[in-house]
């Protein structure tokens, strides 16, 4: 493959498109099995982005090497021990001295600051010779780290399989002050904790959000009113409203996978019972009924069955049933309880929390309750998250005492923990999708 | 603690009508004998009767689950028992019943169970009597703890309805 291929392509049609030029030797063998006890994870030498501002082709730079490290799936390489410092993305690189140095993996990258931020990206297979990935990337100037996080992605694509789950943004609940009276506010980051901004103020408790799938509505538990009930807040407007007025208290909320509908726990006299709503207002209907707690409801991917947990067997289990309500089936059968479960976006797996032998889990099973793992255990850990790409869990853990929780995330293979960096205790993370 | 001269006779007779009910539901509190021997000599903290303060100090103004719990303990009825003829005398308050979890559970089944638990306890006192309109109940799941530490001995603090008057 030649510089002249890659132009002749570009000139055939792609031009105005996200695609770099590539060729048919693009077909490169390089991949991550991501599955597999001995798993390794891929060695990736990422240059600095070539740029006319080099602080700012390095601070991208060290967005994607930052991500991809994160995903415990590569492990980029010291950039000072690199036979390049900066990314060409004009060139073909001179593979021999790549593979010298023991580099499978190559990205090189550019980025400029204009009226928009415009970065390209090659990957190449230093062995095989061959680009794997060739795009370009145009966004506005006031997001920059997002262009990092897009580049990550598509290189997260092209050598991990599946989607990325880097250019998202994660809400949560941040925790100040003493245990007995603490302040809880929502808060917005991207995920890796960059560019955090407060939803609301703290003047009432703000507990449990959750991302509507076109990331703009979030849906929580607001004490405003006495009694926790679920809101709706508009990010683009900042406007929010009580959601329904049923029953004592109303909780424990969750959107549809389309997004219309919010499924969530109406409180009265005691018992708890699942209902729905559309989020444009109308009558809710009652899903479950019964003296029970019926808590925790989150919607199959294609919006069919709905999965929730319910003591009415006593402790805490994970029930399922179809969107409509009735008929529920229980689907947990371990020892101990099983609370918060979430479907994964890609509808294999559900995640949830599980306490036994004194300790608390993250765990993940299939949606008939075979194949259950846990993933991380602690004193406490409660409150499982998908990446969009259903294969990366956010949750959060607490060592008790006068210390507070803090947001980690786990891949669905158990490995890679990791601690998501934030100013204040944090809590309840829910994962938006991938932005648009 | 002295009580102005024009209402303690009212007072005295509230107070004295208080302690034979208080004795016949349970007297294993000192400060309930202490704090109503006489008005003027109550004990310190005690509150004057028919006070907020005497209704937490000397009525106890909690009750203990046992976990994931909403059955009431015979101790739990005792108190309430307490509270129901404290509430029945002194018909000016308002009240709040607030249900509270320890932090050994998910934070929304804690905010369903706080609930229940606050339910549990209205339809105790409602059942003794105190009139059902004075009484509204919010549930603050594990979000608002009093004793702090990571085993039982503050859980069981933890696990409560409390019952607060105004």
């Amino acid at each position: 493959m030649t510089l002249v291929t890659r132009r002749s392509a570009l000139k055939l049609g792609l031009a105005g498109g996200a695609l770099l030029a590539t060729s048919p030797m693009a077909m490169a063998q390089l991949r991550i099995v991501v599955e597999g006890a001995n798993f390794q994870p891929l060695p990736i030498a990422i240059p600095d982005f070539a740029s006319s501002d080099p602080t700012f082709g390095r601070e991208i730079a060290d967005i994607v090497r930052n991500n991809l490290r994160r995903s415990g799936l590569f492990l980029p390489l010291d950039p000072a021990s690199l036979p390049v410092q900066v990314g060409d993305v004009n060139g073909t690189p001179n593979f021999n001295i790549w593979r010298t140095a023991n580099v499978d993996a190559l990205v090189m990258g550019s980025v400029e600051r204009g009226g928009q931020i415009s970065s390209s990206v090659r990957v190449w297979d230093t062995r095989q010779a061959a680009q794997v990935v060739g795009k370009s990337y145009n966004t506005d100037p006031n997001s920059a780290r997002r262009v990092g996080h897009i580049v990550s992605d598509a290189i997260y694509e092209q050598l991990a399989g599946g989607s990325g789950y880097f250019d998202t943004r994660v809400i949560y609940v941040a925790e100040s002050g003493p245990k007995a009276n603490r302040t809880r506010r929502l808060a917005i980051m991207d995920q890796d904790g960059a560019n955090m901004q407060y939803l609301t103020d703290g003047s009432s408790m703000a507990l449990t959000p959750r991302f509507a799938p076109n990331g703009d509505l979030v849906t929580y538990m607001n004490f405003a009113d006495g009694n926790p009930q679920v809101y709706l807040l508009q990010l683009s407007s900042g406007q929010q409203q009580r959601l329904a007025n049923v029953g004592a208290m109303t909780f424990a909320p969750r959107f549809s996978p389309d997004g219309g509908t919010v499924v969530f726990s109406v409180e009265q006299s005691g018992a708890t019972n699942i209902y729905s709503v559309g989020t444009g207002g109308g009558a809710p209907s009652q899903l479950t009924s019964g003296s029970a707690i019926d808590t925790g409801p989150s919607f199959s991917p294609d919006g069919s069955r709905i999965v929730f947990e319910s003591d009415r067997g006593g402790s805490p289990q994970i029930y399922m049933m179809g969107a409509g309500g009735g008929n529920a089936q229980r689907v947990s059968f371990g020892q101990g309880s099983y609370s918060t479960p979430v479907w994964s976006p890609k509808g294999d797996l559900i995640a949830y929390t599980r306490q036994s032998g004194g300790q608390f889990h993250i765990g993940i099973m299939a949606p008939d309750g075979s194949g259950e793992r846990l993933l991380y255990s602690s004193f406490h850990a409660e409150g499982p998250t998908w990446a969009p790409n259903g294969r990366v869990i956010m949750f959060f853990q607490d060592p008790g005492g006068n210390d507070g929780p803090r947001l980690m995330s786990v891949d669905i293979w158990g490995r890679n923990p990791q601690t998501i960096s934030t100013d204040t205790y944090a809590s309840d993370p829910s994962w938006s999708g991938l932005r648009a | 603690m002295a009580i102005p001269a024009p209402i303690s006779t009212a007072l005295r007779a509230a107070a004295m009508l208080f302690f034979v009910v208080v004795v016949a539901a349970c007297s294993r509190s000192s400060n309930d004998a202490v704090g109503l021997t006489g008005a003027g000599n109550l004990g310190p903290g005690g509150g004057a009767p028919g006070s907020q303060q005497e209704f937490i100090v000397t009525v106890g103004d909690r009750v203990f689950f046992e976990t994931d719990s909403s059955s009431l303990t015979s101790e739990a009825m005792s108190t309430l028992d307490k509270q129901a003829a404290w509430l029945n005398q002194y018909q000016n308050y308002r009240i709040l019943i607030e249900g509270h979890a320890d932090e050994r559970g998910t934070r929304e089944y804690n905010i369903a169970l706080g609930a229940r638990r606050a339910n549990v306890v209205v339809n105790y006192l409602v059942s003794k009597g105190v009139n059902g309109q004075r009484i509204t109940n919010q549930s603050f799941g594990k979000e608002r703890p009093v004793a702090i530490c990571n085993d039982i001995s503050c859980w069981s603090q933890n696990r409560r309805a409390v019952t607060v008057v105004q």
